[in-house]
């Protein structure tokens, strides 16, 4: 058995603690929001906090988050109104939607370090999220966005 | 019942479709254990007072449902054709449902790609709109004792202008339900002026869940006892298993292991074979395929070698050719010519890889087939599951699920037929993952494509002839063993309808064997024509000592329909009449983009600016860009994009597909390549099959041409001339030509 948080509720599981964090997310906890994309960490479309960090699903261990906090797409804000998630909704940034939980994710994380960051430190910090449909223009201003009305 | 009838035939023979398979849906499963967003087709249920329409109902409580028949993957059609219709309506946007439809004939084409959703589908939505608004008139002023002249809709009512007096469509749809459908051509469209959601920034209906992570995609079906998936294929198309040791697989707790029947014939939609691992979880599932000890039978094509193959194919293109279409006479004039110009252009195999990758869910259970999954055709998925299983098309019933984009992969319904053999043999719902290194190694793949351009020029720098020689492996192929040149369908992808004034012109194709599948990818032969086309163009202005703008003025020429004769001309699907290939909207795009871009200022060393044009699906696309180059290394800094694809739904998304088009040029001009070596493909993941990443991103400016012409296509058509506007405008910056692709071959990237 594995314990941890996720989204504030204590959660155990009992699965193979080599699984990787997505799948136990997806296929055990029954949350869907966190996406596959490679499952090699190219691709961020499964990012998530691990107390309060961006960490890539895919390619972390379920056991690496026994006792810690998880956070996922589902639990970023209560009622969906994150500064990111209100940012990405008035720059009308998702196209597919696939990698979005992604993006979004990094890019909250992206502003709780960095609550003004440049356009450099975007490129530097969202390099790791692909999106197939090309919705990065809109990535940036959102994030300028959600950076001034989080204030 | 009769009523609906009349409606639906009156539609069909709207979309050009016949009447002669008529069923009208009966499924009415009530689902509650598949998410909620995957509602699906309005069972006939009491609840929907008035269905004039396959497309539209109205509940008594005024609820209005639409159904969109057509896949959602990332274009915006699924709100686009909701608010053409609901415009016409004149219905209360916050009123509407739109309920995904599953596939059935019924509907009309349901194949989600060719650019097709909003141009094929605009009048039947507009029509189904107007018709329905002008019943719920008449019942209204039935029942007020008025005529129907003296009444409008507006806002979700039908007002009596006179009294003032007004009914909501709820109260007013089981007497509109009670009437005889008028005949279309007695309905008036509203005129441009009164449309209130055609023509604005509409946000997509599925926002809110897209940003919170309710959105549900093909892998996010979820089934009580349903079991995972993944397959080991043969790495070689038309490989089998030869031997096979799955014994450390199938000692994992819950592990079954299947041999896939191998299939038969021409790929087409058929699965590849190989072995199947079924699990509790993905997890388990990826842990016993890789405990798989396979050894592979790789049938005629283990000796596939891209590399060598490009040989092949540029052989060829410097032979003399089948010619497609031909004016004047090209010999004559090139010995005539005061220069000659030749040039030769590769461009290998490009894998779609949308960010979910192929999956799919079936259940077989009681002689019916249900399956939900990301398609783009959930018609062929219907008729390929079918096949599969020795059904009858009307025991298969696809539920489509959002598409975590598609470009053409999720066209090929192979996965969702893996999905429901499955499901049969364990008796139980089964999801089939695929992985991202299946996707690469496993697909439809764009083709490999050489081109070998002769030009003559004039002593005044004019193009008097022009030899277009294009050959590559045709999709054609993929459906028939007998295939083994271009088709005209192809051909008319940007080569056979170049729209240029030039009196020696000679467009020939020549033969190519296929060693994988070939599919169509996101604007298919049009990327590679187009970066042959506008390369050479700019390559000619250089020769002749030219601006390359003026000569791409010059080759358009004036304004006109091209003519072409006795050349039959596949345009998309739709006469030259209707859609002639119209140089003076070429001509606007081109100058427009030019003057966005600021095109003839003065670059900085090492900065260049490139410009291409180029007509698609029915639309006109100009692209320029400026780019850097710093000790060898290409930076595009701005991305100029103008589109004229005449009466257009949703500008956002308009601008949206633009901005996306960019992205996806510059992700296969920096870096697609897809490689085959012993038959098998060596890409396995984003790692060596790389795309374009937001620090990579010009800064992307798009301008939409206003137009009253009719709707075309927007999803495809922003993609081709992408590529040539960067090479060109390297060729700017650094005097290095470009004529193989990716960029990142030769380092520039």
């Amino acid at each position: 058995m594995i314990a941890f948080h996720v989204n504030g509720e204590a959660v155990r599981v009992d699965v193979d603690p080599e699984m990787p964090l997505l799948w136990c997310l997806r296929d055990h906890l029954q949350l869907t929001g966190t996406k596959y994309g490679c499952g090699e960490a190219y691709c961020g479309a499964c990012v998530i906090h691990l107390d309060g960090e961006a960490v890539r699903a895919c390619v972390t261990p379920v056991a690496k988050a026994s006792g810690r906090q998880v956070t996922t797409i589902e639990g970023l804000s209560e009622h969906g109104d994150h500064p990111v998630q209100r940012a990405w909704r008035e720059e009308n940034v998702p196209q597919c939607g696939y990698c979005q939980s992604g993006q979004i994710m990094s890019a909250a994380a992206l502003l709780a370090e960095v609550p003004a960051p440049t356009d450099d430190q975007i490129d530097q910090s969202m390099a790791g999220n692909v999106c197939r449909c090309g919705t990065y223009d809109r990535i940036r201003k959102a994030i300028h966005r959600a950076s001034q009305e989080q204030g | 019942m009769a009523l609906e009838k009349i409606s639906r035939r009156e539609l069909m023979r709207r979309v050009g479709w016949t009447a002669g398979g008529l069923t009208l849906g009966a499924w009415a499963g009530n689902l509650p254990w598949t998410p909620a967003a995957l509602a699906q087709d309005v069972p006939a249920d009491a609840s929907q007072a008035f269905d004039p329409s396959v497309y539209l109902s109205i509940a008594e409580d005024g609820t209005v449902t639409v159904i969109c028949h057509r896949s959602e993957m990332g274009q915006g059609s699924k709100t686009g054709l909701a608010a053409v219709l609901v415009d016409e309506l004149e219905a209360d946007w916050d009123r509407v449902e739109i309920r995904q439809a599953i596939g059935d004939e019924k509907y009309g084409s349901q194949n989600t790609d060719g650019s097709t959703s909003i141009r094929n589908f605009y009048q039947p939505f507009r029509e189904a709109g107007a018709v329905a608004r002008q019943m719920l008139i008449t019942a209204a002023a039935a029942q007020w004792g008025v005529s129907p002249q003296s009444c409008r809709a507006e806002a979700h009512q039908v007002v009596h202008r006179a009294s003032g007096r007004r009914l909501g469509y709820g109260d007013l749809a089981r007497a509109a339900a009670a009437l005889e459908i008028p005949e279309v051509e007695t309905i008036t469209l509203k005129p441009a002026f009164e449309q209130r959601l055609v023509g604005q920034p509409l946000p997509i209906v599925d926002l809110d869940d897209m940003v919170t992570g309710r959105a549900s995609f093909g892998l996010d079906v979820r089934l009580p006892g349903m079991k995972v998936a993944l397959i080991a294929r043969p790495p070689v198309v038309g490989g089998r298993v030869a031997t096979l040791d799955s014994s450390a697989a199938e000692a994992m707790a819950g592990v079954q292991v299947y041999t896939l029947p191998v299939p038969e014939g021409a790929p087409g939609f058929q699965p590849l074979g190989g072995v199947a691992v079924v699990a509790p979880d993905t997890w388990t599932a990826m842990r016993a395929r890789r405990a798989l000890v396979i050894t592979w039978d790789d049938g005629p094509h283990g000796g596939y070698d891209t590399e060598a193959y490009r040989q092949t194919l540029e052989v060829t293109a410097r032979q003399p050719g089948e010619p497609v279409r031909v004016v004047g006479n090209v010999d004559h004039a090139l010995e005539g010519a005061d220069q000659r110009h030749e040039a030769d252009y590769y461009a290998p195999h490009l894998a779609q890889a949308p960010m979910e990758p192929p999956c799919a869910t079936a259940h077989v259970h009681d002689g019916i087939c249900e399956a939900w999954a990301p398609t783009q055709n959930p018609q062929a998925a219907q008729s390929q599951v079918a096949a599969t299983l020795g059904f009858e098309v009307a025991q298969v019933t696809i539920h489509v699920t959002l598409l975590g984009g598609g470009f053409g992969r999720k066209s090929k319904p192979d996965f969702i037929a893996e999905a429901a053999w499955l499901s049969q043999e364990v008796g139980a719902p089964v999801q089939v993952v695929w992985t991202r290194g299946d996707d690469l190694r496993h697909g439809y793949l764009h083709a490999n494509s050489a081109q070998h351009l002769e030009a003559g020029l004039s002593a005044d720098g004019k193009v008097v002839a022009w030899r277009h020689r294009t050959v590559f492996p045709s999709i054609s192929t993929t459906f028939s063993a007998d295939a083994k040149a271009p088709s005209n369908g192809e051909m008319g992808l940007g080569l056979a309808d170049l729209p240029f004034d030039i009196p020696n012109l000679a467009i020939e194709r020549g033969e190519a064997r296929a060693h994988v599948r070939i599919g169509w990818l996101r604007s298919v032969c049009n990327i590679y024509h187009a970066f042959a086309i506008g390369s050479f163009i700019d390559e000619l202005a250089d020769r002749a000592g030219r601006d390359p703008l003026s000569l791409w003025q010059e080759l358009i020429g004036p304004a006109r329909e091209v003519d072409f004769g006795e050349v039959e001309i596949s345009n998309y699907g739709q006469p030259l009449t209707v859609h002639p290939v119209d140089t003076g909207r070429l001509r606007r795009v081109l100058d427009a983009t030019a003057e966005d871009a600021g095109w003839g200022r003065d670059m900085a060393t090492g900065s260049g600016l490139g410009i291409s044009v180029h007509r698609s699906f029915l639309s006109y696309v100009a692209v320029a860009a400026a780019v850097t180059v710093t000790a060898g290394k290409l930076r595009v800094d701005d991305v100029w994009i103008t589109i004229d694809c005449g009466t257009y739904v949703n500008p956002d998304r308009v601008r949206a597909q633009m901005e996306g088009s960019v992205i996806y040029g510059l992700s296969l001009a920096f870096y697609g390549a897809i490689e085959a070596k012993d038959g098998a493909i060596v890409q396995q993941n984003f790692g060596d099959y790389r795309v374009l990443r937001l620090h990579e991103t010009p800064r992307i400016h798009v301008r939409l041409m206003p137009s009253q012409g009719l709707p075309a296509g927007v999803g495809e058509p922003g993609v081709p001339p992408v590529t040539p506007a960067v090479t060109n405008a390297l060729f700017a910056a650094t005097g290095e030509r470009v004529r193989e692709l990716p960029l990142s071959k030769a380092g520039w990237v």
